[in-house]
């Protein structure tokens, strides 16, 4: 069975088209992830998925349960992390996934079991009766996907899980992610984070401007770019000539931040020794030249022709119609 | 293709009010854990009551005949109102703060009565100002106060001012989230109290204040409240001489609170449906 089917989703806020027309599928027990800058339409998304919101057309299907027409069904299956950590700070760690658990209507015998259940499995049982105002960023996000996880939900939103937390933590969250799919759970998750996707995502869908623009396997992705790429790292000096060598030996212009420029090698090492002589023969001495496997920050660039961490329109303007968050 | 057929489920009643119990206590724990919350919502009533006690009690004539003319038997049922009053501001602040923190989107995205959140709200305020009442009774009856129509008449007065307060916990969620940041919660939460609060029978007679603000002070709820609850606690006697009509102001605080929920209740929930969305 899929775990979320979704079509055709259109939702505006006033004259911002947040969403604009997205379908998704995708089967259980996977990692999705939702790949796409500020603004893209990512939350947006999620918060249609996890019934926060109702699209003006289109429709969603999540572990089964029709979002639209059934949302408390759908609630039933469900897990999910915003973007903040939405844990009370003045109740303990304990505290908070208990609450989280008898919301979901367990007895309170069972949510206090599944309470320690989860936080020990994400490692914070020697914390859990402390106060959360206590606790470190990355500590209340994990406490945070740990509340959405006490309702042993069939689907895990995780609305952008490591932003703001420190690299520990991040990996630690990795694991944990990891972890639950093992366990059968099926996690979208949004990020801005290239290597996050590569890492934790069996399939990436990339959002931009309230559209899909592409979908597939991290590999798939990569393959887009007709396979590998060559990278050169130059002095500011050499900058000008360089950037005309690539061009000339790749026939458009390289892309690439200032002092590193990447061309497309289709014919892979032939591409490098091209480049090689080239640079040689206009006496361009390069820092570092390689040929590397393309990363998703080239995906990103050639489909939608800005970098992934390149400010869009806020993503509040454009998920919810107003300025909070 | 996936299709979804069953069919669409609710959460009942009886549920609904487990969750807005469970929420009621999630809010009043944050009064109990956060050390200037439980000095906003406990000591400072019991303050307000010993220093106008105190410090303008002497200044202050009350008109009330011999035997009733204590001011603490004055200040008292004015205080019960001022202090329900106040206390609904912890909902503005509660729910602009839950908003910001994305609290509120999680408790949407759980299979709970999405009544809990506002319900649980108001009530948490309704359970926290009859704890505090306990407390102020307790120190106003070691200041002198006593009530003189019986325990029934003094508790039917207690109540309306915690009903009273109830409905204005359902202004504050209106305003709330109408501003969304804590920080104007606070203030724009007491810009409607402060004049309502302070230009009314609470701590003086009406007939003491200019002739400009009489007709205002007069009429509006809050002083139709004190003068209630202070008309079930007082001596009888004094009742006539201070020309208060129990039975008339019963109904018109009755009137006041159905009033104020009814009109505020829907705004509320309005506002809240236009701030998650």
């Amino acid at each position: 069975m899929s775990a979320v089917v979704a079509t055709d989703i259109v939702k505006t806020f006033g004259e911002v088209t947040a969403l604009d027309g997205v379908s998704l599928e995708f089967e259980e027990g996977i990692v999705y992830g939702l790949l796409g800058p500020n603004g893209a339409g990512k939350t947006t998304l999620i918060r249609v998925l996890a019934t926060l919101l109702k699209p003006d057309s289109g429709s969603a299907i999540v572990a089964g349960t029709d979002v639209v027409a059934d949302p408390v069904g759908a609630r039933h299956k469900i897990g999910l992390a915003g973007q903040s950590a939405a844990v009370d700070e003045f109740l303990t760690g304990r505290e908070n996934v208990e609450m989280v658990g008898r919301l979901y209507n367990l007895p309170k015998k069972e949510a206090k079991r599944q309470a320690d259940d989860v936080l020990e499995r994400i490692n914070l049982t020697d914390s859990a009766d402390r106060n959360v105002g206590t606790y470190s960023g990355g500590m209340r996000r994990r406490l945070d996907v740990a509340a959405s996880m006490v309702g042993r939900p069939q689907v895990l939103f995780l609305d952008e899980p490591t932003t703001g937390i420190d690299p520990g933590s991040r990996i630690h969250l990795w694991d944990l992610i990891e972890d639950l799919v093992d366990g059968g759970t099926t996690v979208l998750l949004t990020t801005q984070y290239l290597d996050e996707a590569d890492q934790l995502a069996a399939r990436i869908g990339v959002i931009d401007h309230g559209r899909l623009i592409a979908e597939g396997t991290s590999d798939e992705l990569k393959a887009r770019l007709g396979g590998d790429v060559v990278e050169i790292h130059v002095e500011e000096t050499d900058r000008a000539s360089a950037a005309a060598v690539l061009t000339r030996v790749a026939g458009e212009d390289p892309t690439g931040e200032r002092l590193a420029l990447s061309i497309p090698a289709p014919d892979g090492s032939r591409t490098l020794t091209a480049v090689v002589r080239e640079l040689d023969a206009a006496s361009v001495e390069p820092k570092d030249i390689a040929l590397r496997k393309p990363t998703l920050d080239d995906v990103f660039l050639t489909l939608t022709g800005h970098k992934a961490d390149s400010e869009g329109e806020p993503e509040s303007a454009a998920s919810r119609g107003r300025g909070r968050r | 293709m996936t299709t979804a057929s069953k069919p669409k489920r609710r959460v009942s009643f009886s549920d609904a009010v487990t969750h807005t119990a469970i929420i009621t206590g999630r809010n009043n724990m944050r009064v109990l854990r956060i050390p200037s919350l439980i000095l906003f919502s406990t000591v400072q009533p019991v303050m307000f009551l010993l220093l106008f006690n105190f410090v303008f009690g002497g200044a202050i004539t009350t008109g009330t005949p011999a035997g009733s003319d204590q001011y603490i038997n004055w200040l008292i049922p004015g205080i019960l109102v001022q202090t329900a009053v106040f206390g609904a501001t912890a909902t503005a602040l509660g729910l602009t703060e839950d908003l910001g923190a994305g609290v509120i989107d999680r408790f949407r995205s759980l299979p709970m009565a999405r009544s809990a959140v506002l319900t649980g709200r108001t009530i948490a305020d309704l359970v926290r100002n009859t704890f505090v009442y306990t407390l102020m009774l307790f120190v106003g009856f070691l200041m002198g106060w006593r009530f003189e129509q019986g325990v029934a008449k003094m508790l039917l007065g207690v109540a309306l001012a915690l009903l009273f307060g109830y409905s204005f916990s359902w202004v504050m969620a209106t305003i709330g989230l109408a501003v969304k940041t804590p920080e104007a919660a606070q203030s724009a939460g007491f810009l409607p109290i402060f004049p309502l609060v302070f230009a009314s029978s609470i701590f003086v007679p009406v007939e003491s204040m200019p002739e400009w603000l009489q007709g205002f002070a007069a009429n509006q709820p809050i002083t139709v409240l004190a003068d209630t609850v202070r008309s079930l606690m007082i001596p009888e006697e004094a009742l006539v001489f201070l020309g208060l009509d129990q039975g008339t102001l019963i109904w018109k605080s009755l009137a006041w609170i159905v009033a104020i929920t009814a009109v505020f209740a829907p705004l509320a929930v309005r506002q809240y449906k236009k701030a998650v969305g």
